[in-house]
């Protein structure tokens, strides 16, 4: 039978594999680790993507921003009343958020100022929200907590310096679970009275608004009569966040194989290297393989499943330990390239996510160059004259 | 455009194979000048060896062609968020008028690098490589066809511009638009399900025929049946097959059966088509090999063989494109 005798071929191979051992665990070693490293890049990359996605969902539709001189600046609330009017607006809503400054702990925090549409949405909070009047309270981030140089908890009092330059201070009524980390982690919730006093904004501004829009296919028609209407303005919409995220992700993660390529031909050069200089060994073996009726075919099917079993072993365990790596150990090694740099890191579980198409990615980037290279060097070996390696 | 990793894979691949062809086809031309089968000098004797090196080096290419296929098919999938208004493959594919030239040299890659290796596994059963001339000239076509879905992949992904406007497939494959795809899907469902399911009722008779007996009128007539079975499958998926799947009555998207949603249908159904398809031409294909003595048997098996593996094969792929229409609860009228 036809499939017998590529068992049997098969099984030759591995008892070769094995007898040689030293020899393939280095060149498996190293395969194993290039394929970590360009697998984890993969992995970290797809999962902020996807997290990015996820999160992104949810948000509004569009934000209307007001520009001048090229830089955003507060928006006038009653923007509001003009924008409800455009057909297909289901809802607007000002936003009061910023950035702060601790110079103590030398991290940007963000502060949001909220309205009511965000008190539903508590499910990952430990305590409770401020309500939307109410005075020196906060709910912060896990990362803050920690930052903060005595831990704050629930009940402590955190101190934030207004923009006069008084102290002001506020109750910690709530604590986000590190569930949510990657969103709040530097994340400061206040009331929106507080936020006004604590960065001095002036009566009737918003940071931007948010603009709800029910169909989505309306979504650009309403942002093109936004910026008909007022000039000045600048409606960002949802898809374009998205667009932005994924060009990112994919950008940064292409850059970093890229700059991989290095390793990945020194790999190719180590791989041809082991493959073109056969030992003496060797050569006899495959010159007693041949004079005992093995055809040049044979000693290049055995060849063939030599590198299947070598890269197959190397790509698996590679995926492995790049999956325990990114989704287990939080991608130690890469985020700080992929995520960004900011004080307070979200230590973040990735939701794991994995694919056909990252798999036939990484097969095409690193088991494809490698049988490539082995391909000469086989099939020289294959051709070796039984009687001259015999006689030596 | 460049910097993706699905991008990269894909040049990457493609360039490797690129090289392998390249360096096999110059090694068929050596061969070629000076072969002489009835020489036992040492040149024929280094000949011979090198044509197991070439025909690895088609069939390593192979192997690519067939994971670069699907690999294209994700990146175009996989980059549809970059482009404004592009909601899957067929968007981003529309990018750029080199997306579905691209894919169609990718498939005609895969058939000519098949039928190579299909050949030159007849040549190698023969005793005095009956096909050595033929062989290499033909591994001269594929090189050319590398070369051109080389150029056609750089320039797509070179030319994308993550802003420009394309078409959705929700534009492209529905009735309104103008053009050919859109035609086929405004076609009458009824009439291009009779049409297809009686095209499939000849094949298989005439793949029977075939295997019994592999005369040339047969042989030749399956061929091009063949090759109109696998345009007309192509049109029947976008036409009707892909309704039952999505169970949508206006969705037309050849690709997102490839996607987890559709529990990754699409691989059997195109596996199964592109075999059936492959085995049916390449019957025609070696019916002029049989004038060549030393041929003529083996021919015969092949055909015979072959041509019950394309019954098999247009057979899976008619019950995996059916089962839908059966099993599911969804109905067109």
């Amino acid at each position: 039978m036809a499939l017998e005798k590529h068992r049997n071929i098969l099984d030759y191979t591995l008892q070769a594999l094995l007898r040689r051992k030293f020899k393939n665990i280095g060149i498996i070693l190293v395969f194993t680790f290039v394929i970590f490293m360009l697998s984890s890049i993969l992995f970290l990359s797809y999962s902020l993507r996807q997290e990015a996605h996820l999160i992104l969902q949810d948000s509004p539709e569009i934000v209307v921003q007001k520009m001048r001189a090229g830089r955003h600046e507060l928006i006038p609330i009653n923007l509001e009343k003009d924008i409800r009017k455009i057909p297909g607006v289901s809802s607007t809503e000002p936003r009061y958020w910023g950035y702060y400054y601790d110079s103590g702990a030398k991290a940007n925090y963000t502060i949001l100022g909220i309205g009511t549409a965000i008190l539903k949405n508590n499910r990952l909070l430990n305590g409770r929200m401020p309500l939307p009047h109410e005075k020196n309270v906060a709910a912060i981030g896990r990362g803050i907590a920690d930052v903060r140089i005595i831990k704050k908890d629930i009940g402590s009092t955190l101190y934030l310096q207004a923009a006069d330059g008084r102290w002001m201070n506020f109750n910690i009524i709530g604590i986000f679970e590190s569930d949510s980390e990657i969103i709040t982690s530097d994340l400061i919730i206040i009331s929106e009275d507080d936020f006004k006093i604590l960065n001095n904004m002036p009566e009737g501004m918003a940071t931007d608004l948010i603009v709800h829009v029910s169909n989505e296919t309306e979504i650009p028609t309403v942002a093109k009569k936004v910026k008909e209407q007022f000039p000045d303005s600048r409606p960002i919409l949802r898809d374009e966040i998205i667009r932005t995220y994924d060009a990112v992700f994919g950008w940064r993660s292409g850059l970093i194989i890229t700059l991989f390529t290095g390793a990945l031909i020194a790999f190719i050069i180590l791989a041809w290297d082991k493959a073109t200089g056969l030992s003496a060994e060797e050569k006899q073996e495959i010159g007693i393989l041949k004079a005992i009726g093995w055809e040049t075919s044979d000693v290049l099917e055995m060849k063939f499943w030599e590198g299947l079993v070598i890269s197959l072993t190397s790509f698996i365990s590679g995926l492995i330990l790049a999956y325990v790596h990114i989704f287990f150990l939080g991608a130690s090694l890469f985020a700080p390239a992929l995520k960004g740099w900011s004080v307070i890191y979200p230590d973040f579980k990735l939701t794991p996510f994995i694919d056909f198409y990252q798999i036939a990615t990484l097969t095409a980037i690193t088991i494809v160059p490698y049988i490539a290279s082995t391909i000469i060097p086989s099939w020289k070996a294959s051709i070796t004259d039984p009687d001259t390696v015999m006689r030596g | 455009m460049i910097l993706h990793p699905g991008v990269i894979s894909l040049i990457i691949g493609s360039g490797i194979v690129l090289l392998l062809v390249m360096f096999a086809s110059a090694l068929g031309i050596k061969i070629t000048r000076g072969w002489d089968i009835k020489s036992s000098s040492e040149e024929q004797l280094s000949f011979e060896r090198k044509t197991y090196l070439i025909s690895t080096l088609v069939q390593y290419a192979l192997s690519f062609e067939i994971l670069s296929i699907f690999l294209f098919i994700y990146t175009a999938e996989d980059i549809h968020t970059l482009l404004v208004g592009a909601m899957c493959a067929t968007g981003s594919l529309n990018a750029n008028s080199f997306g579905f030239p691209t894919l169609y040299v990718k498939v005609v890659a895969f058939f000519v690098s098949a039928a190579w290796i299909a050949i030159n596994h007849l040549d190698n059963k023969a005793q005095d490589y009956p096909l050595i001339k033929i062989k290499y000239r033909l591994l001269i076509a594929v090189l050319a066809i590398l070369i051109i879905e080389f150029i056609l992949q750089l320039q797509y992904f070179l030319r994308i511009n993550p802003n420009v406007i394309t078409s959705c497939c929700g534009v492209m494959f529905s009735e309104k638009g103008k053009g050919l795809v859109s035609s086929l899907t405004a076609a009458p469902i009824l009439p291009a399900e009779i049409l297809f399911y009686s095209l499939l009722g000849i094949m298989i008779a005439n793949g029977i025929a075939v295997h019994k007996t592999q005369k040339k009128s047969f042989t030749y007539l399956f061929s091009i049946f063949s090759f109109i079975f696998f345009i007309a499958s192509v049109i029947a998926i976008i036409s009707f097959i892909s309704l039952y799947f999505y169970q949508l009555p206006t969705h037309h998207c050849p690709f997102d059966i490839l996607q987890k949603e559709y529990y990754y249908a699409g691989y059997p159904l195109y596996a199964a088509l592109f075999t059936g398809s492959f085995f049916g031409m390449m019957i025609g294909i070696i019916e002029p090999f049989k004038k060549i003595a030393s041929m003529t048997p083996i021919i015969l098996q092949a055909q015979r063989r072959w041509a019950l593996y394309a019954i098999i094969g247009l057979i899976v792929f008619a019950l995996i494109a059916s089962a839908p229409m059966i099993l599911l609860p969804f109905k067109l009228y």
